[in-house]
């Protein structure tokens, strides 16, 4: 469905007066998203996971430069293109409910929705009932205004808006933030369930437990790199993850590791080599100097020298 | 007008050279009235009702008299009378806001309740009025703009100041043991500061415009002064005869240079957001 | 000590509790835990414990003595985000010397890059600019800290790196921690003793 290659996102931005430098967001991003599918995006917060959103859904700001190849359903896309699948194709779900208009009921929002990504304005008020029905919401939720909603209910009716299109990738931006268990739970179900219906989930968030609870795959994320693409099986303890970074990752969590995990800290700084060079216990002047390539290994890939 | 097609440059530049067209454009109506304005006052009558041509860009009018030389003498006095209006307006608006944010309850109520009046009164009723009862003239009409127009900017300033008390970083301020006169000085200042100016800015083409629309309706300044809304107001008369120059000319330029103050504001206010000041 | 007796708050004087009557005592050097799901006041119980609003019943005191107004507060709170905690208009070095300038050490323990300095709050990542907090709120005249959800934006492994951060220095100066998360893991990892105030039997 999806299917990113070496994708890096580079902001110009002034230091002082009209002198300009630029840097980089992503350096190098890959990785791909079939139907029936969640691949999870994981990593470092901070590290452009968001971006990629962004970059999806051609809402970068001006002074952001892309490129890399992007192929959507088979075609090369451009930023025009992503204007254009936005919301009909390409449909994000996004993190709170302050992305719902706060003086629309939400009824009107969802046919909204709907009549934007093609239903006609007639068909658009029964199709938001019936996605009301999927969601186990009851009908006079339609009626409401957001500030009427409880957090649980607020996720279904963002969901419901994202999907009730004919969009078969749905992006879903840190989905789980600040919800409490039983919410997040049924969050992340619902996304198990789009795919399962054949859409393409790509899920974005920085909380791996989460993600591991429904992806299929887990493409890891760190300094702006895809290090590691996985199967989601993988994280079990066994050692069957290829990078250090992913194993860091994993063994940083407080039920596993914790501070205990943590490795000591190089001095080496790293520019244009490895981003995890920081920690890495295996780091040597090769890593230093250069970016290691995506080497399949094990069904998934990774990029480590040492790998 | 779209900016961004025009200029295609990144933003510090585009609005450096947008800010810098913006004053040259001033700069122009303020010199060239000074330098050619007298020569709207000329009377030539063998000269009359000639369409615009390379000697008289804007044509003529039906004395014979230079309609360049009287839109730029009438585009200065609306600019002047504009820019004080604006400027009385925005301090009105700035000391109202600041109290009615600070001075506890009773007074934000009050002010609270004026600013709801002045904005359910309709504007052009409110400026007849106040116009009227100062006498018109210069005068009149700067004490009427400036009299109706601080209510949406005191709205602004006092909502701001009042997140701003209420936002986590200013009682974390008190927290780290810093005064109210540090807090006000360190933390609101160079966050309201911005928004003022901006106000001011988005401030000014309102006062033109309403400047100028009180003297076309007859309530401003004297028709003897060129001022933009009296010779609009004069052409009105001859539009039926074919003098389309008379209004287009003048209007064109009030357009000109009200949309240059709002593009102005706009820049300017991207300049001085720490969020978008590095695109 | 940290002590509160008995405090209780509501935001409308005639709105429901949202707690009554608790009692919590955090000694120096010792990590407390308060677990429990979101919306349940417990933000607003550490924003009473620092000083930022005041119980409408009981005290709090620290040693004995009542909390002091218009000084530095020994007690400082860290918010689950850092970036509605720092001013937007500031660069990082004016932020971090707002109360203090910090040591040199303090800044390589916190693993706070020189470069970071020049930049604004929006340009750091959320990890980042919480230890720019955290450096910010660790004065030496901090006697206590309370956590309210500090790293429940961050990836397993910032978490861990800033907690490693904070537990080091906690030690060395001998601070009493407050630990606020909805995260049963992190505060069993973390703390020997919790307050289940906010954790509703199910």
């Amino acid at each position: 469905m999806l299917d990113i290659k070496s994708l890096s996102i580079g902001f110009s931005s002034y230091s002082f007066g009209l002198k300009k430098h630029t840097v980089l967001a992503i350096r190098s991003l890959d990785l791909s998203v079939s139907k029936k599918e969640v691949l999870a995006v994981v990593g470092q917060s901070g590290a452009g996971k968001s971006l990629l959103a962004h970059a999806l859904l051609g809402i970068l700001p001006r002074n952001a430069s892309l490129s890399g190849d992007l192929t959507f359903k088979g075609k090369k896309l451009t930023p025009k293109d992503m204007a254009l699948l936005r919301g009909r194709e390409i449909a994000l779900i996004p993190q709170s409910m302050t992305y719902l208009n706060p003086l629309l009921k939400v009824g009107v929002q969802i046919a909204r929705a709907a009549e934007l990504s093609g239903v006609s304005p007639k068909a658009s008020w029964k199709a938001t009932l019936e996605a009301l029905r999927r969601y186990r919401l009851e009908e006079k939720i339609a009626r409401r205004f957001p500030f009427q909603l409880s957090g649980g209910m607020a996720r279904r009716i963002l969901t419901a808006t994202a999907t009730i299109g004919k969009a078969d990738l749905i992006l879903a931006d840190e989905p789980t933030n600040g919800l409490d268990q039983a919410t997040a739970g049924e969050t992340l179900g619902h996304l198990r369930g789009l795919a399962d219906a054949g859409k393409a989930v790509l899920l974005i968030t920085h909380d791996i437990e989460a993600a591991l609870s429904i992806a299929d795959r887990v493409t890891v994320f760190c300094g702006g790199v895809t290090v590691e693409e996985a199967r989601a099986s993988d994280f079990n303890g066994s050692g069957k993850l290829r990078h250090p970074y992913s194993r860091a990752l994993w063994d940083a969590l407080p039920g596993r590791g914790f501070v205990k995990s943590l490795p000591a800290r190089s001095p080496i700084s790293s520019s244009g080599g490895c981003p995890f060079i920081f920690f890495c216990e295996k780091s040597t002047p090769l890593c230093e100097g250069s970016l290691p390539g995506i080497k399949n290994l094990n069904q998934g890939c990774v990029r480590c020298h040492h790998a | 007008m779209n900016v961004h097609a025009l200029l295609p440059m990144d933003r510090r530049s585009r609005t450096i050279a947008v800010i810098l067209g913006c004053l040259a454009l001033f700069a122009c109506v303020f010199t060239g009235a000074w330098l050619y304005g007298d020569r709207g006052e000329v009377t030539a009558l063998t000269l009359r009702k000639l369409p615009p041509s390379l000697q008289y860009p804007f044509g003529t009018d039906w004395l014979g008299r230079d309609m360049l030389a009287r839109t730029l003498k009438g585009l200065r006095i609306s600019l002047r009378v504009g820019l004080t209006a604006a400027g009385c307006s925005a301090g009105i608006a700035l000391l109202l806001g600041l109290c009615a944010a600070t001075l506890g309850r009773a007074v934000d109520a009050v002010i609270t309740w004026l600013v709801d009046i002045a904005m359910a009164t309709p504007h052009l009723v409110l400026l007849i009025l106040i116009s009227f009862a100062c006498g018109g003239g210069e005068k009149g009409v700067i004490i009427a703009v400036a009299a109706s127009h601080w209510p949406s900017l005191t709205r602004v300033i006092r909502a701001e100041v009042l997140a701003l008390r209420s936002s986590e970083y200013i009682q974390l301020s008190r927290q780290l043991g810093k005064r109210p006169l540090y807090i006000a000085r360190h933390h609101m200042l160079p966050h309201v500061l911005p928004q003022f100016m901006v106000g001011l800015l988005l401030l000014f083409p309102h006062a033109i415009l309403h400047a100028a629309a009180l003297t076309f309706l007859g309530f401003g300044m004297s028709p003897h002064t060129p001022a933009i809304g009296a010779l609009l107001a004069e052409s009105m008369r001859y539009l039926s005869m074919g003098l389309w120059w008379l209004a287009v000319a003048p209007g064109l330029t009030l357009v000109i240079t009200v949309k240059a103050f709002d593009i102005l504001g706009g820049n300017v206010r991207a300049l001085l957001d720490p969020k978008t000041c590095r695109e | 000590m940290l002590e509160a007796k008995k405090v209780a708050f509501r935001y409308a004087t005639d709105g429901p509790w949202l707690f009554q009557g608790l009692d919590i005592d955090i000694k120096p050097g010792e990590i407390v835990g308060l677990p429990g799901s979101s919306g349940k006041g417990k933000s607003t119980l550490a924003k009473t414990l620092a000083g930022y609003m005041k119980p409408h019943q009981g005290s709090i005191r620290i040693d004995g003595h009542p909390l002091q107004q218009k000084a530095f507060n020994p007690v400082q709170l860290l918010f689950q985000h850092p970036e509605l905690a720092v001013n937007p208009r500031w660069k990082i070095k004016k932020l971090l010397a707002e109360a203090a300038a910090p040591s040199s050490d303090l800044l390589t323990e916190l693993s706070i890059d020189e470069s970071w300095m020049e930049r604004y709050p929006h340009e750091l990542s959320g990890g980042e600019l919480q230890r720019v907090c955290l450096a910010r709120a660790l004065h030496p005249k901090t006697q206590y800290l309370l956590c309210d959800e500090m790293t429940s934006m961050l990836d397993a492994l910032t978490q861990a790196i800033i907690w490693k951060a904070v537990l080091g220095i906690a030690k060395k100066r001998n601070l009493g921690l407050l630990v606020i998360s909805h995260d049963s893991a992190l505060i069993s990892s973390l703390c020997r003793r919790t307050l289940d105030y906010f954790i509703q039997p199910v």
